[in-house]
């Protein structure tokens, strides 16, 4: 709770910035009260856990919360490092743009620590809400708008089934807190709409996820938004619906019955599928990480089949993905800037005059189709080889052969970085975006070589 | 001293040629390897005298993962192969430029790395890490610095990426499977894991894939002469000279011992295939007109013939299996050089453009003809002991199959002296072939007199790898 209470109290403070015109000053502070933060969820895990429990049963904060916020923390640190030369265009809007990042990662943090499904949603609907206006944020770019505006109009369905489905299981059970419904669910008999609600809300998570076939919002939106959105929403925005959904999924019911996991392969497997081979078909950039995501989202499921193990497994995944991705995000900003033609001609010839910086795509690219020692490989692998342990082995088949098929795409960005010339002279790249895509990266390379520095975290 | 201290040193030589910068990364590279080689020597010494070398350590305890580097006759074997060939390698391509060499250089020096990674390897994820490992750096030394069409080499190194990767995923699968089961990916608790004949069936068939596309046994080799082509020499070397061999190593390493039954009851269709491969890739050599593709092909039947001998299940046939790895590692070595030879003067890879070098060129000639006759396993070289014995293996357990594997000393030896004659021999060509150049020598000359000296003493070899060659026999057998 004292995490997120330092959130939302750096948003207000970001907004109150505004006012005082410390523009110059705002990522530092920001990135500086970032730190504090990541220094405070590190400080309150390892002292008990305990001692930040239950504020009135809304909110506690496990191993599972805190190893995910501290994350989301990093995760937005990168982000908002990357705003103060993203937004320069922006001269007035500035600080909105960061307040709202860190209104999303409270509202992240909130989906990862609810005890209560009011707080649940609320954290849902923090984080939707501020990506809406982030899509939308490229104010007079009519993509940016109709991305802004679909998301809206899609996301709002799904948060309204959400919450149809927690009154359901309100109805259900009489109760918000999730630790009472567990209980209650393992004992009495239930009534039929519990598992409705469940199943309600679980569809509404498929569709923040972009999971197949609840995908269709995401490459139009992740193609109109400003790349930097577009960096929020695959990273951040994914996994902590990710790991939301697993949270849900394990406090409400622990043993997922058979049938449920059956409905759970099958949009693993269309998510992988389906992402993939659509993926192999886009040119533009932005469009072919969207659905390189959807995939990712397939294989990520696969930790909903082994809930009870499965949490640091998650946790790896996540982590290597997200980093993979900002680094490539960071690679993709600074040489398509913001808008523009974001096709992968345009990164014909980075091998040559950026050298450093398609190396980090290509690692980047390398972990997300899972080459060892990028922890992308280990992720896949610790999946893998829990869901063989479940049981099935065919999902797995069906994994690997679509870890195949990915590399068809992602080395189609590697082909033309380094066996296309050139068009255009030699562009500066800030600096920022150079240190973000190294950091992240060497995060990645990491907890690739040791892995353990992410699983042992939730035992 | 372990055996840690040859990846080590590989991997700070990458590092140190890519810091050295364009001009000095040749040199530094090859300082590198040639320490490598003197470390691994020494090395080969004390295992020799009995000194443990292997090296085990912990990396990771959930999966259970260890740092298992272990070092007997098969594996020191292998691995001298790796860093004799590597200063080789380097050494040869001193004719050549290459722009950024620093990178060219340091992922020489990387793939060297993982390939020593490869065969040391004692355990199941690490191994499959270095497998996985050795295919960034060929794939992009293939890519960046090969020749021809831009268009064409993409698709060839694409097609070869995925091929290899897709079947190296499914013994990715495999390792999963066994890891559930035995709770370890150490290669002892894999050898000793009881499965049913079901699941033997799957795991060898999932091994099968990953070494079939990597040797190449057809029908998966249609990845490997486009590759072969379009790769600079240097990446074709590293390919046919050690990459190939990772593959049939991890055949008597990994997949035999640890599905010994199902191998046993595929022995047929396994020799059968691979025979196939023999005479496949003979007679599509006796058909082509460019000459890394021709090598490609010959390269093709030789190693169907060593996978025929590994999978005999025999001692001979394993020994003669390794014995030819090692041959063949530096014949084809040898004579893709050759070809990059006649390239740096001719600038032509087509067989028709050549002839008449022979009255220019003594020194290049004889030592060419000796790549020859040792690549078709004239008696005296080491290719001929390996060759021999795999056959032999071969006539133990079916004469067919001994009949049928010899046609690749016959067609070998037309193809080969074929093409010999048509690049060497006839009217004076016209255009003047200079000599070999003292550094050219020295790299053929040294190739030369190590199949030589072991083709009349193959005795230490055998000595080194058939203790280990015994215990894996055992490990089937039982």
């Amino acid at each position: 709770m004292q995490t997120l209470i330092a959130i939302t109290a750096l948003g207000v403070f970001c907004l109150i910035a505004e006012i005082f015109n410390l523009r110059k000053l705002l990522v530092p502070v920001t990135v500086v009260g970032l730190l504090a933060v990541l220094g405070l969820t590190l400080q309150l895990w390892s002292i008990d856990p305990a001692l930040d429990t239950r504020y009135t049963s809304m909110i506690a904060v496990d191993g599972f919360a805190s190893a995910f916020s501290t994350l989301f923390v990093l995760l937005t640190l990168f982000l908002v490092l990357m705003s103060d030369t993203f937004y320069q265009e922006h001269p007035t809007k500035f600080s909105d743009f960061v307040a709202i990042k860190i209104f999303l990662l409270a509202g992240a943090v909130a989906m990862v620590s609810f005890t209560n499904l009011s707080m649940f949603f609320l954290g849902i609907e923090v984080l939707s809400i501020s990506l809406y206006v982030l899509a939308a944020s490229k104010r007079l770019d009519i993509k940016s708008n109709e991305a802004g505006m679909k998301y809206f109009l899609m996301g709002s369905f799904a948060s309204g089934i959400i919450l149809f489905g927690i009154c359901l299981i309100y109805g259900a059970m009489m109760s918000f807190d999730v630790t009472f419904i567990k209980e209650m669910s393992r004992s009495a008999e239930l009534p039929i709409w519990f598992p409705i609600g469940i199943i309600l809300v679980v569809i509404g998570m498929l569709f923040k996820i972009a999971a197949a076939p609840f995908h269709f919002w995401a490459p139009d939106v992740y193609e109109g938004s400003p790349a930097l959105t577009t960096a929020t929403m695959s990273t951040l925005a994914k996994v902590t619906a990710m790991a939301t959904l697993f949270k849900l999924l394990s406090v409400m019911n622990a043993d997922i019955d058979s049938k449920f996991q059956m409905v759970i392969v099958v949009v693993s497997i269309l998510s992988m599928s389906i992402g993939n081979l659509m993926a192999l078909r886009q040119d533009n950039v932005k469009r072919m990480l969207a659905f390189s995501g959807i995939s990712h989202a397939g294989f990520m499921l696969m930790a909903l089949l082994s809930i009870s193990n499965a949490g640091s497994m998650l946790l790896y995944y996540a982590a290597a993905y997200a980093l993979a991705g900002i680094a490539a995000f960071a690679v993709i900003v600074s040489v398509t800037g913001d808008g523009g033609n974001e096709t992968t001609a345009r990164f014909n010839g980075l091998g040559k005059t950026h050298p450093l910086l398609a190396a980090i795509l290509t690692a980047s690219l390398l972990s997300m189709a899972g080459i060892p020692i990028f922890s992308g490989f280990f992720a896949k692998f610790m999946l893998f080889s829990q869901t063989i342990q479940s049981g099935y082995l065919f999902l797995v088949i069906v994994g690997v052969i679509n870890s195949i098929i990915s590399v068809g795409y992602y080395f189609k960005l590697i082909l033309a970085m380094y066996t296309k010339e050139a068009g255009e002279g030699k562009q500066a790249v800030p600096l920022v975006y150079t240190i973000v895509a190294v950091l992240s990266i060497a995060f990645n390379i990491i907890i690739g070589l040791y892995p353990a520095l992410v699983t042992d975290l939730l035992g | 001293m372990d055996v840690t201290t040859i990846l080590l040193l590989l991997l700070v030589g990458a590092v140190a040629t890519f810091l050295a910068g364009d001009k000095l990364a040749s040199k530094v590279a090859l300082v590198f390897s040639l320490g490598t080689l003197g470390v691994s020597l020494s090395l080969l010494n004390q295992l020799l005298q009995g000194t443990d070398i292997s090296f085990v350590g912990t990396w990771i305890d959930n999966p259970k993962v260890a740092l298992a580097f272990k070092a007997d006759g098969l594996a020191m074997a292998m691995v001298l192969l790796t860093t004799a060939l590597t200063p080789l390698i380097v050494f040869s391509s001193f004719g050549n430029h290459f722009n950024n060499s620093k990178n060219f250089y340091a992922l020489v020096l990387f793939m060297a790395f993982a390939m020593a990674g490869t065969f040391l390897a004692a355990d199941g994820l690490l191994y499959y890490i270095f497998w996985e490992l050795a295919l960034i750096p060929i794939y992009f030394i293939a890519l960046v610095w090969g020749n021809g069409d831009a268009e064409e080499r993409k698709k060839a190194v694409l097609k070869f990426f995925i091929y290899t990767l897709g079947g190296s995923l499914f013994m990715l699968i495999a390792f999963a499977y066994l890891y559930s089961k035995a709770g370890s990916f150490l290669l002892e608790d894999l050898y000793n894991l009881d499965l049913s004949a079901g699941e033997e069936s799957w795991i060898f068939l999932a091994f099968f894939l990953a070494y079939a596309i990597k040797i190449p046994i057809i029908p998966f080799h249609t990845w490997q002469a486009k590759v072969y082509q379009k790769a600079p020499t240097v990446g074709t070397m590293l390919l046919s000279g050690i990459m190939l061999k990772m593959g049939l190593y991890s055949v008597i390493r990994w997949q035999l011992p640890i599905a010994p039954h199902a191998a046993k009851e595929y022995m047929p269709i396994l020799i059968g295939l691979s025979i196939a491969g023999v005479i496949y890739g003979s007679i599509v050599a006796l058909r082509q007109k460019d000459l890394k593709k021709l090598l490609a092909y010959s390269s093709l039947a030789h190693v169907g013939l060593i996978a025929a001998g590994c999978y005999t299940l025999t001692l001979d046939g394993l020994s003669g299996a390794v014995a030819q790895m090692i041959a063949h590692g530096f014949v084809i070595v040898g004579l893709f050089f050759v070809a990059e030879i006649i390239y740096r003067r001719y600038e032509t890879r087509t067989i028709t453009d050549m002839g008449g070098i022979r009255t220019q060129t003594p020194k290049f000639t004889s030592m060419f003809m000796i790549l020859v006759l040792a690549s078709v396993a004239l008696p005296g070289t080491y290719n001929f002991v390996g060759e021999f014995t795999v056959l032999y293996s071969l006539s133990q357990a079916n004469l067919w199959f001994a009949v049928l594997g010899g046609t690749t000393i016959i067609l070998g030896a037309y193809y080969m002296l074929k093409m010999f004659q048509n690049v060497m021999l006839g009217e004076t060509n016209a255009k003047a072939f200079a000599d070999v150049t003292s550094s050219e020598a020295i790299t053929l000359v040294a190739i030369i007199a190590f199949l030589l000296f072991f083709g009349l003493y193959p005795k230490p070899i055998t000595d080194l790898v058939e203790p280990t060659l015994k215990e894996i026999l055992a490990v089937i057998n039982k």
